[in-house]
């Protein structure tokens, strides 16, 4: 048993998980990190790093036999022969949907930090107070100031190339040069300071994406493929691989144990402590204890509360950190896929070189300043622009020569962007465990209730209409709105089940990400948020990350845990 | 000595951190033989006539040098829904009856001027064929045209030959550039 003892238990290896282990390693701490899934080496393990789409048998799309294994995954976009075996079998992990629920999940080392959008955005001041001021939900425990020291920390680490705007409502950070806006972009931009009063923006996106080397990191700026999602051999976006883990490792203080799934947190009811985990082996079955002062669930919003509810069900019925009546309530997302598309005359002597794995972003104006609408909160866009390829219709064309030689030039310049809007916390909205499904471990399985509500349906018909409004102001031609429905899940930002809040009673977590029922366990990924912003998630977590094992390490050295 | 006693001795030897255990992942999907399609070696030909009329050789490569009929194989066995696979394959045979019909002899004999004269006919038919199914809800069916040549010029366009030899395409672009110049007559890039 000595062997299986450790300072520090990180349960996951994605964003958060990542980050909890390069601290706490680089801390001091004997560090053990342990992953449900298999293990992903960095560069080596990418296999299709440098494939062409031709390189794959069915150029990349997904075949009949793929969307019958994975009938979740098939319905978003990450289904093709690129990332095969990198999304988590929906066979071997099912889930109770009472309610539509799309969960993309990964189930590998690095997690979903080798398969994520990149954006990377600070929440802002207003955000934090949002809650309180409105009566929401509760108020978070924590400020933007509290906050705005470790996004300074992460991103610098982690590598976010941005422009600095000087907006309140979109915090500049740490960042490196931000990638070019096209002629395009730059052109509407400008109209759309000019018709809205200055009260809206279009700003490069800021991605973890670099421009610049960390050559110290072993790590490349962006070549411009477009193929993060393949692995990124030259290490230019944040990813686990690409930055956390390596960190962790120089350390000697990490040991990473893949195919370990954490069934329970152990919980010593006299003490009023966690003292370790048990682990099912993925491959062997084999049950494992692992013993360590403190516990940092990173396992991806609805996998650290669903470890929550299995763990000291003899105290709590629901399990640790249910005694608030909040675990598994209050599931967020970013509701999306309403937005507009136009085409863009002139621009014929321009075009774009390389693939930008980035685009533009419209911050959020709705509900800001002295802006009122008939719902709470807001959204931004995110959107791009090009010229159209060979895909493009061209119905009149003869077939033959006239056709090939057509489609084989560029097209007219196209633009388009899609809305992330705010879902409130809501306590209907929840996960609980259903135990007559079982996984293939036979372990109870996860049932979603989730839903959009009248804020949300409210907020979408803006989400186009300012969308179309903006284009149209831009003087761009055959301005479409569109709304392509939303599920929820499907922005793969799920967040909230055991929120941070001031108050035991009505929150799970502390200010310090500290669970109130078991001090010396933290959970940090996107579980602990008390409110959803509009912007991509993952900074954020990265950040209370890495607050929260700075304050765990002092409280160590302080004998409080 | 345990097997996790001994990995954990060889971390604390070289006073590095270590991984447990080594898997495959980003796992590679087995290429397709022609034989696994239902697809024969002359439906290939066909499949690629109807490709070239299409995209055909000018002084770039055309839809036969990339070998579109195979692909179109592979696609259609693996990726289109039986509805899908029966409306294709069907059509298949209805362009050799119309061929016979018409030019009394086979689509492949045919004279190219032929073929895009009778591909042109059904080019217009499945337009046609669009416009009535309009409104149509479920029940849309899509004409074997408009698969034949959706997949012509998919499977042209993601070719190593028609990515790099009629599109222009490089596989590491090094630096992006929002407006990069261009003048009439530039190839599109590949993507």
């Amino acid at each position: 048993m000595a062997n299986n003892e450790y300072d520090a238990i990180v349960v996951g290896s994605g964003i958060s998980g990542g980050w909890a282990a390069k601290e706490l390693t680089e801390k001091g701490l004997k560090v053990l990190m342990l992953e449900r899934g298999k293990n992903i080496e960095h560069i080596t393990d990418y296999k299709n790093a440098h494939k062409e789409r031709w390189d794959f048998p069915h150029r990349d799309m997904p075949t009949q036999q793929m969307k019958e294994d994975f009938p979740v995954l098939k319905r978003g976009y990450p289904l093709n022969e690129s990332t095969y075996g990198m999304w988590a079998s929906d066979k071997d992990s099912p889930y109770v949907e009472d309610k539509k629920y799309n969960w993309f999940r990964s189930h590998n080392v690095g997690g979903r930090s080798l398969l994520w959008g990149r954006q990377s955005y600070r929440l802002n001041v207003e955000d934090f107070l949002a809650n309180k001021k409105e009566g929401i939900a509760v108020d978070w425990p924590i400020r933007y100031q509290d906050l705005a020291p470790w996004y300074d920390y992460t991103e610098r680490f982690a590598g976010i190339s941005g422009s600095k705007d000087g907006l309140d409502v979109l915090p500049d950070g740490q960042f490196q040069p931000p990638m070019d806006l096209t002629c395009v972009e730059k052109d509407v931009a400008k109209r759309i300071q000019k018709s809205f009063g200055g009260a809206r923006h279009l700003i490069p996106g800021r991605t973890s994406n670099m421009t610049q080397a960390k050559p110290e990191e072993g790590r490349t700026a962006c070549q411009y493929r477009s193929k993060c999602w393949h692995g990124c051999p030259f290490g230019a976006y944040f990813s686990t691989q690409s930055s956390t883990l390596p960190a962790a490792m120089k350390t000697g203080n990490l040991t990473l144990r893949p195919f370990s799934i954490v069934k329970e947190v152990l919980y010593d009811k006299d003490k009023k402590r966690a003292t370790g985990v048990m682990v099912i082996d993925a491959e062997t079955n084999e049950t494992i204890e692992y013993k360590s002062k403190i516990i940092f669930l990173n396992a991806s919003s609805f996998n650290s509360t669903w470890i929550l509810m299995n763990s000291a069900t003899d105290i709590w019925q629901g399990g640790l950190g249910s005694s608030s009546g909040e675990l598994g309530h209050n599931v967020m997302d970013h509701h999306f896929r309403v937005g507009a598309s136009a085409t863009v005359e002139g621009y014929e002597d321009k075009y774009t070189f390389g693939r930008r794995p980035s685009g533009y972003y419209i911050p959020r104006f709705r509900n800001w300043g002295s802006d009122k609408r008939d719902y709470l909160r807001g959204f931004g866009y995110q959107g791009g622009s090009g010229r159209s390829g060979w895909q493009r219709n061209v119905a009149e064309m003869k077939l033959g020569a006239d056709l090939k030689n057509a489609i084989s030039e560029p097209g007219s310049w196209n633009i388009g962007m899609t809305a992330f809007g705010e879902i409130l916390p809501d306590h209907s909205n929840r996960i609980y465990l259903n135990h007559q499904v079982k996984d293939k471990w036979g372990l109870p399985v996860l049932a979603m209730d989730v839903e959009l509500k009248e804020n949300d349906f409210k907020m979408r018909k803006d989400m186009q209409q300012d969308a179309i409004d903006m284009f149209e102001a831009a003087g761009l031609k055959n301005v479409s709105g569109f709304d392509n429905d939303y599920a929820p899940g499907q922005g793969i930002h799920e967040m909230g089940t055991a929120r941070m809040g001031r108050d035991p009673k009505t929150s799970v977590l502390n200010g310090y990400n500290q669970v109130w029922d078991a001090k010396n366990v933290f959970v940090t990924d996107g579980a602990c948020m008390t409110s959803a912003s509009c912007v991509n998630p993952s900074l954020t977590y990265m950040a209370l990350t890495a607050r929260a094992a700075d304050f765990a390490v002092q409280e160590l050295n302080r004998r409080n845990l | 000595m345990e097997r996790r006693d001994l990995l954990k001795m060889i971390a604390a030897a070289t006073s590095t951190g270590f991984v447990c255990r080594f898997a495959s992942a980003y796992d590679i999907r087995p290429p397709v033989e022609l034989k696994d399609t239902g697809f024969s070696n002359a439906d290939v030909a066909l499949l690629n006539e109807v490709g070239e009329t299409i995209i055909p050789r000018t002084n770039t490569p055309g839809a036969k040098d990339a070998n579109v009929g195979a692909a179109m194989a592979v696609i259609v066995a693996d990726c289109y829904t039986d509805t899908q696979k029966s409306i294709f394959k069907a059509g298949m045979k209805a362009l050799n009856g119309r061929s016979q019909t018409e030019y009394k002899t086979e689509f492949t004999a045919m004279s190219s001027e032929n073929k895009l004269a009778l591909l042109t006919e059904l080019d217009a038919e499945a337009k046609q064929h669009i416009n009535e199914q309009k409104g149509k809800g479920e029940d849309k069916q899509p004409h074997y045209f408009t698969l034949f040549k959706q997949l012509v010029l998919f499977t042209f366009f993601t070719s190593e030959k028609g990515a790099n030899e009629v599109l222009r395409h490089v596989s590491i672009p090094g630096k992006y550039d929002g407006e990069y110049p261009y003048k009439k007559g530039d190839r599109a890039w590949y993507r």
